[in-house]
C-alpha cells in the first residue's frame, strides 16, 4: 500500500512531528510563526526544485508568490468570488504568466538568469504599489476571510492542519517527482545543459516546466498567507522577500528536500527571536546567516549528515 | 531525519520560553515606527513613552501596580505592523495599545485590536482612523481634516483661492489629500493641480515643474509626512517657486526643518501646540501641560520637543487615567474609561472623549498655524 504511493518513512516521521508540535504552542503567536514557517517552506520546496535541482537561479519568488496573493485577495475581496475559485485563478493566471515569461528568461543563465528574475520581481513590485486603486498601494489591503464551501477559517488550529497538510503533499510529490525520469532530467540539466542537450532531452522545456511548477507552489503560499494574515502588502513582492526565500533554501541546504524546510522555519522565526536586541536585531541577523554558511557552505541540512556519517563509524 | 525536527521542536520551546513574562505588572503595547521612513515620528514617541513610563513606575505605579512597556519597532511597514499586533496580543497579553506611528498602520491593525477587544490609542493622523467611530479605535491627534480646514481658512483671508496639491502616497498623504478636496469650496478654493509622490522617492522636482508651470496656481499645499516633505521642501526652493507653501502637522519637528534646512525658512504649517509651548498666550489652557512636557522632555533628551512625541505622552496618560478611574486592568474597562475621557488635558489640547466621537480634541486648543523663520517656529498672529 505505502509502497505503491511511494511514502517514505521520513514523510511519515515529518507528519507526526507536525501533528504532535501543537502540543506544544502555547498561544496564538506561536501558530502564527508555525502556519508562516509551514508556508515559507512550502514556497521553498517549489524553489528548491527550479534552484538544488534544475539549477535555475529565481530573484522573482516572493513578487510571483505576492502577485499571485494579490490576484486571489482582489479576485475575492473586490468580486465576491469565493476563496478557494480566486486562489484556483490566480494560480491558473500565474501558471500561464510564468509559462509565458519562462519562455524568454530561461534561454539566460547564470548571473543573467537571476538578473532577469530579479527585473520581473521588481516591475510586479513596483505595480503593486503604484496601482493603488485595485491594491491599496503601499499601506496593503485587508483581506476577507478564508472559507470553503461555506467552513469558515477563523481558528490557528485550522490553518496549520490545512498548511501542514498541504506541505506533506507537496513534499511527497515532489520526492516522487525527482525520483522519477522527469527528475533525472533536471539533474541532468543542472550538471550541463550541453550534455542534456546532447542526448536528446529539450531543455528548455523542462526548464519552462519545474518554472511553472515552482510560480504555482509559490502563488498558492502566497494566497493562503494573504488570506491567514488578513492583510496584504507590497512588501509580501518586494525584493527583499524574494532574497529571503532564496538565502531559506541556499541556508537550509540546497537540492536537499528537508533543507529547504529547515531554513524556512528557522528564518521564519529568527527574527521574531531576536526582537529583544532591538537594535541590534539586523546585525545579529546577519552575523548568524554569515556564520552559518561559513562554517556550513551546503547549508544546515549538511549538518546532519556528519552527524550521521560520525555515528555510523562510531558504530562500526 | 529525527534529530532536525528535535531541533525544530527545541527552537520552539526556546522560543516560548523567552515569552514568559511575570504577571503583576500592566501591560501596555506600542508599536512605533522608531526607524525607517517615519522615523522622525516614531522616535521621539519611543522616548517619551519609555520615559513617562519610567517616571510613572519610580512615582509607585498606577493604583499600586506598575507599568510594562512592551514597544516593538514597525520601521512604518504595515506588515510588520500586523505582525507585531497580533504579537501583542497573543503572546505578551497586553491591555492596551499605543499607535502605531502612521495612518497607514493603523488601518492594517484595527481589523486585528476590534476583534481582540484591546483598545488601542492610534498616534496617526488620518480622520478615517476614528471616522465612522470604531467601539476599540481612539486617537487625540488632531486630524488632517482639521488640518485642511485651519489651512483653507488661512488661504481664504489671503485671497490665495487656487491651490495646488503635492501629496505623499501614504496612507496620511492620501487620506489627507481627498479630506483637502472635500472641504475646498467650503472656502471657495479651487485645487487646480494634483500631483502625487511615492513614500520613499528621493526627489520631487518633475511632479513641482509641472505646479510651477501651472500660471493658475496661488498656493501649494504638501500633505504628507517624515522625509517627503523636507524633500518636496528643498526642491520648491530649488526651482525658485514663489507661491506660498503649506505644510500639514506632519512635519511639526525640529528634525524636519533639519533636514530641509534654509529651505524651510517662508514655509507655515499647521502643528499640535506643544512645539510652541513656550511661545503660547498664558491664557491658553494647554500652555501647562504642554510646557512642562517639553520641558521634561528636552531635559531628558537634549534635543528639541517634536509634536509626535507629545501623541505619545497624551495616549500614555489616557491610558492611565482611564485605569485609575475605572480600577481595573480589564481591557474592556479601559476602553470604557477612554471613551468617558473629559476634560482631559493633554499636550495636543484639551479632549472630551464620547461614544460617538473618539477623537474628542477641541478644535481651538488643538491647532496652531505657524511660520518658520530664521529656523524656528513663530506663531501666526
Amino acid at each position: 500500500m505505502l509502497k505503491r504511493y511511494n511514502i517514505s518513512q521520513d514523510i511519515i516521521v515529518l507528519a507526526i512531528l507536525l501533528f504532535i508540535a501543537p502540543f506544544f504552542f502555547q498561544n496564538d503567536f506561536i501558530y502564527e510563526i508555525a502556519i508562516v514557517s509551514l508556508l515559507n517552506a512550502l514556497i521553498c520546496v517549489g524553489l528548491n526544485m527550479l534552484m538544488g535541482y534544475a539549477g535555475q537561479v529565481s530573484l522573482g519568488h516572493g513578487a510571483f508568490a505576492g502577485l499571485g496573493g494579490y490576484i486571489a485577495v482582489i479576485l475575492s475581496s473586490n468580486y465576491g468570488i469565493s476563496p478557494l475559485f480566486s486562489i484556483f485563478i490566480a494560480i491558473v493566471t500565474m501558471a500561464i504568466f510564468a509559462f509565458i515569461i519562462s519562455k524568454p528568461i530561461l534561454k539566460l543563465r547564470g548571473h543573467y538568469l537571476a538578473m532577469a528574475t530579479l527585473g520581473v520581481g521588481i516591475i510586479i513590485s513596483i505595480v503593486l504599489n503604484v496601482e493603488d486603486e485595485l491594491t491599496g498601494g503601499s499601506d496593503g489591503m485587508s483581506v476577507d476571510s478564508f472559507s470553503v464551501f461555506g467552513y469558515e477559517f477563523t481558528d490557528s488550529l485550522q490553518w496549520y492542519i490545512l498548511c501542514a497538510v498541504l506541505l506533506i503533499f507537496t513534499i511527497w510529490m515532489f520526492k516522487n517527482l525527482i525520483n522519477s525520469p522527469f527528475g533525472r532530467v533536471l539533474k541532468s540539466i543542472e550538471g550541463s545543459q550541453k550534455a542534456a542537450n546532447s542526448v536528446g532531452i529539450n531543455v528548455s522545456h523542462y526548464k519552462s516546466v519545474v518554472f511553472v511548477i515552482s510560480v504555482v507552489i509559490a502563488t498558492l503560499a502566497g494566497s493562503l498567507y494573504a488570506f491567514f494574515s488578513g492583510f496584504i502588502s507590497p512588501s509580501e513582492a518586494s525584493f527583499s522577500h524574494s532574497i529571503e526565500l532564496v538565502v531559506m533554501v541556499v541556508l537550509g541546504g540546497l537540492g536537499r528536500v528537508y533543507g529547504a524546510i529547515i531554513g524556512a522555519v528557522i528564518l521564519t522565526i529568527l527574527p521574531q527571536l531576536l526582537t529583544s536586541f532591538e537594535d541590534y536585531q539586523t546585525l545579529i541577523y546577519g552575523a548568524i546567516i554569515i556564520f552559518v554558511m561559513m562554517f556550513m557552505p551546503k547549508g544546515i541540512a549538511s549538518l546532519f549528515d556528519d552527524i550521521k556519517r560520525r555515528l555510523f563509524a562510531q558504530n562500526k | 531525519m529525527f534529530k532536525n525536527i528535535g531541533l525544530k521542536i527545541l527552537t520552539f520551546l526556546f522560543v516560548s520560553s523567552f515569552f514568559l513574562l511575570n504577571a503583576g505588572t500592566i501591560k501596555i503595547g506600542a508599536l512605533v515606527s522608531a526607524t525607517g521612513p517615519a522615523s522622525f515620528l516614531g522616535d521621539p514617541e519611543l522616548k517619551t513613552l519609555q520615559h513617562y513610563v519610567e517616571k510613572i513606575n519610580n512615582e509607585g505605579g498606577v493604583n499600586g501596580q506598575k507599568i510594562e512597556l512592551i514597544a516593538y519597532d514597525t520601521g512604518a511597514s504595515p506588515k510588520k505592523a500586523v505582525t507585531f499586533v497580533k504579537r501583542l496580543i497573543s503572546q505578551d497579553k497586553v491591555v492596551a495599545i499605543i499607535g502605531p506611528s502612521t495612518t497607514g498602520e493603523t488601518m492594517a491593525v484595527i481589523k486585528f485590536v476590534q476583534r481582540a477587544k484591546i483598545p488601542l490609542i492610534s498616534m496617526a493622523g488620518a480622520v478615517v482612523i476614528i471616522n465612522p467611530v470604531k467601539k476599540y479605535v481612539f486617537k487625540m491627534v488632531a486630524t488632517d481634516r482639521m488640518a485642511c480646514q485651519r489651512i483653507m481658512q488661512d488661504l481664504k483671508k489671503r485671497k490665495l483661492t487656487n491651490l495646488a496639491l503635492i501629496s505623499g502616497s501614504g496612507g496620511f498623504g492620501k487620506s489627507m489629500r481627498k479630506q483637502c478636496k472635500e472641504v475646498a469650496p467650503n472656502y471657495g478654493i479651487k485645487i487646480v493641480a494634483d500631483e502625487t509622490y511615492g513614500k520613499k522617492d528621493t526627489d520631487m522636482t518633475t511632479q513641482l515643474l509641472k505646479i510651477k508651470n501651472n500660471k493658475k496656481v496661488q498656493a501649494v499645499l504638501n500633505p504628507g509626512f517624515g522625509q517627503g516633505p523636507a524633500i518636496v521642501t528643498k526642491n520648491y526652493r530649488q526651482l525658485k517657486i514663489k507661491q506660498p507653501l503649506y505644510e500639514s502637522h506632519g512635519v511639526a519637528s525640529k528634525k524636519y526643518i533639519e533636514i530641509a534646512g534654509k529651505a524651510a525658512n517662508g514655509v507655515r504649517l499647521v502643528s499640535p501646540p506643544v512645539i510652541v509651548a513656550d511661545k503660547l498666550a498664558d491664557s491658553n489652557p494647554v500652555k501647562k501641560v504642554a510646557l512642562a512636557y517639553k520641558n521634561e522632555y528636552e531635559k531628558a533628551f537634549h534635543t528639541q520637543v517634536a509634536s509626535f512625541g507629545g501623541h505619545a505622552y497624551d495616549s500614555l496618560y489616557a491610558i492611565v487615567d482611564a485605569i485609575k478611574a475605572e480600577h481595573s486592568i480589564n481591557p474592556q474597562k479601559i476602553r470604557d474609561g477612554i471613551e468617558n475621557l473629559k476634560n482631559f488635558q493633554g499636550v495636543d489640547g484639551i479632549v472630551n472623549m464620547s461614544p460617538t466621537d473618539h477623537l474628542g480634541l477641541d478644535t481651538k486648543t488643538g491647532m496652531v498655524l505657524l511660520d518658520i523663520k530664521n529656523g524656528d517656529w513663530s506663531i501666526v498672529k
